[in-house]
C-alpha cells in the first residue's frame, strides 16, 4: 500500500477529484469515489468492455487503467449521455430498437457505440458489428443493438 | 387495441440507459465492510491447517474466518431430493477437511476496501495435502476411484432410467438403426454481471437482509433461514437489479450462506463482489455429458426406438435446491423430443468429479437431448435417402395427436410441432439452399443447412418439480394488486427479474385485465419483504404462473372496483365498464368514475360501500397451471465451412417459434434471439476446459469465448402464437427456447455441409481444431 495521491479531472464536464492509492484502478475510483456506478464491472481483464468511458475523446477501459493515468484526463461516462433532461439519440434509439435487457453491459455498449458514430458517421452494418464487437451482450444477441446504432446514427446524422 | 400483446417500450429501460440501474456491487451501507475469498489452488486437497494471524494483523482488516470457525453460525447446504438412490451431500460455505474444486473458498477475510481484503488473502497460510484428482467421470466409476464425498460412499450421485416398451428388442428388429457417441463439453453461463451479495444484519431488530445477484430471493430466503438458524421472518433477501442469469444465478451459492454469516458475527454489513475469474472458477457450469445413442427407424422413416445412456459429470457438490440431477435427468426426460417413439429406454447417471458444480443454465438438458436426437433424425435420413424435413414431418407428433403423454412421463398439452417446420422450411427457402449447396459442392464449397426441432415443458406447475426430485415446491406463484387509495396501482410478486422486463409485461397484463392505464401500474419484484410468498424466475416460468397470477388478482380486483362503481352510480355492475383506469355506464358516456374516484369510496369505508364490503382495493391471488404447457420450435442454420481454415460461418438463422399468446413481441423476440446467441456460442466458441489436475484452463474471456457482434448473425424469427390450451392467459414460456434449438441446428447444419466427406457432429463445441481432425484424420488440409 502506497500513501494516496490525489487526482483531478473532468467527468461528464464536471471538474472532480479525489484522492486514492496510486494502485485504484479508474473503474473503482469512478465508482467509489465519484460514486458513479453507472460504469459497470464486468471482466476486470480488459475483455468485456462493460467499464468503457470515453478518455479523452476516445473509448477506454476504465477496468485496465489506474485512476492517476487519469490525473488531467476529461472523461465521459453514461451518466454523461443525458443533455438537458434529454437522452441522446443512442439512449432513445437502444429504447426503441429493445437494445438492452439485463442493462449491465449497456453503459459500456452505449460509449462504445457513441465512439464508434463520431469516427465513422454513417457505419455500415458490418462496421457496427466490428465497432460493437468492443463489448459483450450475453442478453440480446446483438440484434436490437445493431438497429438501435443505426437508427441513432441516422437520427445524429439528421440533427 | 389490448395491451397484451403490444409492442410497449420498456419501463426498466429508463434507468438503464441512463446509468442509474442498482445492482448489488453499486449498493453501499455505512459501516460496510468488503469481503474477499481465499480460494483453493487445488483441486483435491486435504486442509492441514490455516494459519490467518498474519493477516488478520494487516491494516483494514476487520476479521479473517476458516471454514470452521464459521461452521458455528452457519450449516453447510445440503441438496436433498426425493429421488430413489440419490445420495445427499453437504456443501459448506467454507471448506472444512477438504477441497473438492479449485477455486473453492477455505477462508473469507472482511476489511475497509476490496483491496484490502485481497491484501490479506496473501498472508493467510494454508498447508495442503494433495489427493489424487478425479477429472473425469470415467475415472470417477472406476473401482479403486478416491471419493469426492466420502459420505456418500460413492461417486455416483444418481442413477435414473425412463422406460416404455421394449427398446431392446425393437432395434434389434429394426431394419435401419443408427447411433453415435455424442458429447456436449462443460459450459458456463456467463452472465455480465459476476454473482455478488451483501449482507446487513440489524442486531437490534435481529433482523437479516441479503441483498443478492440472485434469480430466487423467495427460494433464498427460505433455505438461509434454516442454515443461518434465523426464523424466515426475520430474514427479507433482495434481488435489486440482475445483470443476467440464464439458470447461473438459481441456486444457493455458499458466497451468500457466508457473507450473511459473516455479517452477523462483524456486526457490520459485509459486500461481496465477485471477479470474472472467481465467476468462471465457482459459478454453476452446464452439461458436460456423454451420452451413447442409438435411434431404430422402420424403412419409411418411422422412428420404432430410442435407446441411450448419458453419463453427466456434475462436478464437486450438489447444489440446492436443484441437486446434481438437473441436467442428466433433464436429458433423458426430454430426449424423445417432438416425436411419436415407441418404444424409449434412457438412462442416465450423475458423477462426481473434482471441478466447479453443474447446475442449471438456459435450456436444462434439452441442448443436450437436441443435439443428439436431431443428429440421429439426420443420420437416418442420410442412411434412408429421406430428405431431413420429410422424415420429421414424419415422426412429429400431429395436433390431433395432443395431448400426449411422452415416454418419459411429460404431458405435452398442445404444440404446433408440423406447423413450425413447414413455416421454418418455407421461410429460411430449404428447396433454394438445397439447389445453392449442390451448385456450390461442384465448386468446391461446403454450404449446409441444419434442421432442429423441439418442445419444451415451460411454467412448470405444482404436478412435478421443476428439477426432477427437488425437494422444494416450484409450482405456484402469486401476485399482490393494490389499486393504491390515489388511483395508481401497485403490483408485487414472488418473482425476480434479471433482464426479461417484467416490468413491463406484468404490467401490461394488470392493466388489460384490470383496466387500468398502463403508465399507472408499478410492478415490484424480487424483494420477499415487499410481495406475495414466490420462488423466483426460473425456468422458464414467470409469464406463465406469474403472468396467470396476475391475471387472478387484477380480475378480482376489478370485479371489486365494478361494484364499487356500481353502487356509487346506482346502476347494475353489469350495466358498466372499466377499462384505461374508467369506470363508465355503457351508452352514457358522461356517467363515469375514474379508478382514482373508485379507490377513495373503497379506503373510506363503509360510507361510500356496498353494505357488508370489506374496504379496500387489493388482492392477492396464487396460480398453479398444474402440469404445465408446452412451447416449442424449429430452428433452421445455413452455415459454409471454410475448408483451409475449418471456420464456420453461420450464414442464415431461423427460428419459428411458438410461446402461445404473446404478451410483448418485442421481448419475445428479444428473448428467442438471445437465447439462440447463446446457442450458437455453444456450439462453436464456448468451452470449459480442465487440465487432468482439476485446474481450470479457461479461466478469462480471453480463453473462454463468448460471442460477440462479430460472430452472432442476424436471426429471423417468426411467431406462431398458437395460445396454450391449459394456461390462464394461453401464456407459454420462451426464456429458454432458442438455447436449445440452435446448438442442434448449428451441428446438423455442418454436418450437412460435409456430408460428401462423410464427416459427422458428435461433439460440441465444433471448433475449428476439432473440425479439423474430423476433415483429416491424417493431418492434411483438405485443400
Amino acid at each position: 500500500m502506497r500513501d494516496p495521491v490525489t487526482v483531478r479531472l473532468r467527468v461528464n464536464g464536471v471538474e472532480c477529484q479525489g484522492r486514492c492509492e496510486p494502485r485504484k484502478l479508474l473503474v473503482d475510483f469512478l465508482r467509489e469515489d465519484l460514486g458513479l456506478t453507472g460504469t459497470h464491472v464486468g471482466c476486470e481483464h480488459g475483455i468485456c468492455g462493460a467499464c468503457t468511458i470515453l478518455f479523452n475523446g476516445e473509448a477506454a477501459r476504465s477496468c485496465i487503467m489506474l485512476a492517476v493515468q487519469a490525473d488531467g484526463a476529461e472523461i465521459l461516462t453514461v451518466e454523461g449521455l443525458m443533455q438537458n433532461g434529454k437522452l441522446h439519440p443512442l439512449q432513445e434509439a437502444f429504447r426503441e430498437h429493445h437494445g438492452l435487457q439485463c442493462g449491465f453491459c449497456t453503459p459500456g455498449m452505449l460509449i462504445t457505440a457513441l465512439d464508434l458514430l463520431q469516427t465513422n458517421p454513417s457505419p455500415t452494418e458490418g462496421e457496427i458489428r466490428e465497432g460493437i464487437s468492443a463489448v459483450l451482450c450475453r442478453c440480446t444477441g446483438y440484434h436490437g443493438i445493431l438497429k438501435a446504432v443505426e437508427a441513432a446514427a441516422r437520427t445524429m446524422r439528421e440533427a | 387495441m389490448s395491451l397484451i400483446g403490444a409492442p410497449v417500450r420498456r419501463v426498466e429501460d429508463a434507468r438503464f440507459l441512463t446509468g442509474r440501474g442498482r445492482y448489488v456491487a453499486d449498493m453501499t451501507l455505512s459501516r460496510m465492510l468488503h469481503v474477499a475469498f481465499l480460494r483453493s489452488p487445488y483441486a483435491h486437497a486435504r486442509i492441514v491447517s490455516i494459519d490467518t494471524r498474519r493477516a488478520r494483523e494487516l491494516p483494514g482488516v476487520a476479521a479473517c474466518v476458516t471454514g470452521d470457525e464459521l461452521a458455528p453460525c452457519a450449516r453447510p447446504i445440503r441438496a436433498e431430493s426425493k429421488m430413489a438412490g440419490y445420495r445427499a451431500t453437504e456443501f459448506p460455505a467454507l471448506a472444512r477437511g477438504k477441497v473438492r474444486f479449485a477455486g473453492e473458498a477455505v477462508a473469507a477475510v472482511l476489511a475497509e476496501s476490496r483491496y484490502a481484503a485481497e491484501d490479506a488473502l496473501e498472508a493467510i497460510d494454508v498447508r495442503y495435502e494433495t489427493l489424487p484428482v478425479i477429472a473425469t467421470p470415467e475415472a470417477a466409476m472406476a473401482g479403486d476411484a478416491t471419493l469426492v464425498h466420502e459420505a456418500a460412499g460413492s461417486n455416483v450421485l444418481l442413477s435414473r432410467a425412463f422406460v416404455q416398451g421394449d427398446a431392446e428388442a425393437a432395434i434389434a428388429r429394426a431394419p435401419v438403426v443408427v447411433g453415435g457417441r455424442f458429447r456436449f463439453h462443460r459450459h458456463a453461463g456467463v452472465t455480465l454481471e459476476n454473482r455478488a451479495c451483501l449482507a446487513d444484519w440489524d442486531a437490534g431488530a435481529r433482523e437479516l437482509t441479503l441483498w443478492s445477484s440472485t434469480q430466487v430471493p423467495g427460494l433464498l430466503r427460505e433455505t438461509l433461514a434454516e442454515l443461518l438458524d434465523l426464523p424466515a421472518h426475520r430474514l427479507r433477501v433482495v434481488a435489486p437489479d440482475v445483470g443476467g442469469g440464464f439458470g447461473v444465478k438459481s441456486a444457493l451459492y455458499p458466497e451468500e450462506v457466508a457473507v450473511c454469516a459473516l455479517a452477523r458475527l462483524a456486526g457490520r454489513p459485509a459486500k461481496w463482489v465477485g471477479d470474472r475469474r472467481e465467476d468462471l472458477l465457482t459459478s454453476t457450469q452446464a452439461w458436460d455429458e456423454t451420452i451413447e445413442a442409438e435411434l431404430a427407424v422402420h424403412a419409411d422413416g418411422t422412428i420404432s426406438a430410442l435407446r441411450a445412456r448419458v453419463v453427466a459429470d456434475v462436478g464437486a457438490y450438489s447444489i440446492h435446491p436443484w441437486t446434481a440431477s438437473i441436467e442428466v435427468i433433464q436429458v433423458i426426460s426430454f430426449l424423445p423430443g417432438p416425436y411419436r417413439v415407441p418404444h424409449y429406454r434412457g438412462e442416465g447417471w450423475g458423477v462426481a468429479t473434482n471441478k466447479a458444480p453443474m447446475g442449471p443454465y438456459r435450456g436444462v438438458g434439452r441442448p443436450v437431448s437436441t443435439f443428439v436426437t436431431e443428429a440421429l433424425m439426420d443420420r437416418a435420413a442420410r442412411r434412408l435417402g429421406i430428405d431431413p424435413v420429410e422424415l420429421r414431418l414424419r415422426n412429429l407428433l400431429r395436433p390431433d395427436e395432443l395431448p400426449y403423454r411422452s415416454p418419459s412421463g411429460v404431458v405435452w398439452d398442445s404444440g404446433s410441432f408440423v406447423e413450425s417446420l413447414e413455416r421454418a422450411r418455407d421461410v429460411a427457402e430449404y428447396e433454394r439452399v438445397r439447389a445453392e449447396q449442390r451448385r456450390g459442392r461442384d465448386a468446391g464449397r461446403y454450404v449446409g443447412i441444419g434442421v432442429a426441432c423441439y418442445v419444451e415443458l415451460t411454467g412448470v406447475g405444482s404436478a412435478i418439480p421443476a428439477s426432477p426430485g427437488a425437494a422444494i415446491n416450484t409450482g405456484t406463484e402469486g401476485a399482490t394488486v393494490r389499486v393504491d387509495p390515489g388511483g395508481t396501482v401497485t403490483a408485487s410478486f414472488g418473482l425476480a427479474c434479471h433482464g426479461q422486463g417484467h416490468e413491463t409485461t406484468l404490467a401490461q397484463v394488470v392493466a388489460e385485465e384490470l383496466g387500468a392505464q398502463l403508465e399507472n401500474v408499478r410492478v415490484i419484484h424480487g424483494d420477499t419483504a415487499a410481495g406475495p410468498a414466490g420462488t423466483g424466475t426460473y425456468a422458464s416460468r414467470s409469464a406463465v404462473i406469474g403472468g396467470g397470477a396476475a391475471m387472478l388478482a387484477a380480475r378480482a380486483l376489478r370485479e371489486k372496483a365494478l361494484a364499487i362503481a356500481a353502487h356509487l352510480l346506482e346502476v347494475a355492475a353489469g350495466d358498466l365498464t372499466l377499462a384505461d383506469g374508467r369506470a363508465t355506464v355503457r351508452g352514457a358516456p358522461d356517467r363515469t368514475l375514474t379508478l382514482r374516484e373508485i379507490a377513495r369510496a373503497a379506503y373510506a369505508g363503509a360510507k361510500r360501500l356496498p353494505k357488508g364490503m370489506e374496504p379496500g382495493l387489493e388482492a392477492t391471488r396464487f396460480y398453479d397451471p398444474y402440469f404445465g404447457t408446452a412451447s416449442n420450435a424449429t430452428h433452421v442454420a445455413v452455415v459454409e465451412v471454410d475448408p483451409e481454415t475449418c471456420a464456420v460461418v453461420v450464414r442464415r438463422f431461423v427460428v419459428v417459434e411458438d410461446c402461445g399468446r404473446i404478451i410483448n413481441p418485442l421481448i419475445v423476440e428479444g428473448q428467442a434471439i438471445g437465447g439462440t446467441a447463446q446457442g450458437i456460442g455453444a456450439a462453436l466458441l464456448e468451452e470449459i476446459v480442465y487440465g487432468d489436475d482439476g485446474q481450470l484452463l479457461t479461466g478469462s474471456l480471453v480463453d473462454y469465448l463468448v460471442p460477440t457482434a462479430a460472430e452472432v448473425p442476424a436471426i429471423e424469427v417468426v411467431h406462431l402464437e398458437r395460445p396454450s390450451p391449459t394456461t390462464l392467459g394461453g401464456f407459454k414460456g420462451v426464456g429458454e427456447g432458442g438455447t436449445i434449438g440452435a446448438p442442434a441446428a448449428v451441428a446438423n447444419a455442418i454436418a450437412d455441409a460435409l456430408a460428401p466427406l462423410g464427416v459427422e457432429i458428435s461433439e460440441l463445441p465444433v471448433t475449428p481444431e476439432r473440425l479439423f481432425r474430423l476433415i483429416s484424420p491424417g493431418g492434411r488440409p483438405l485443400r
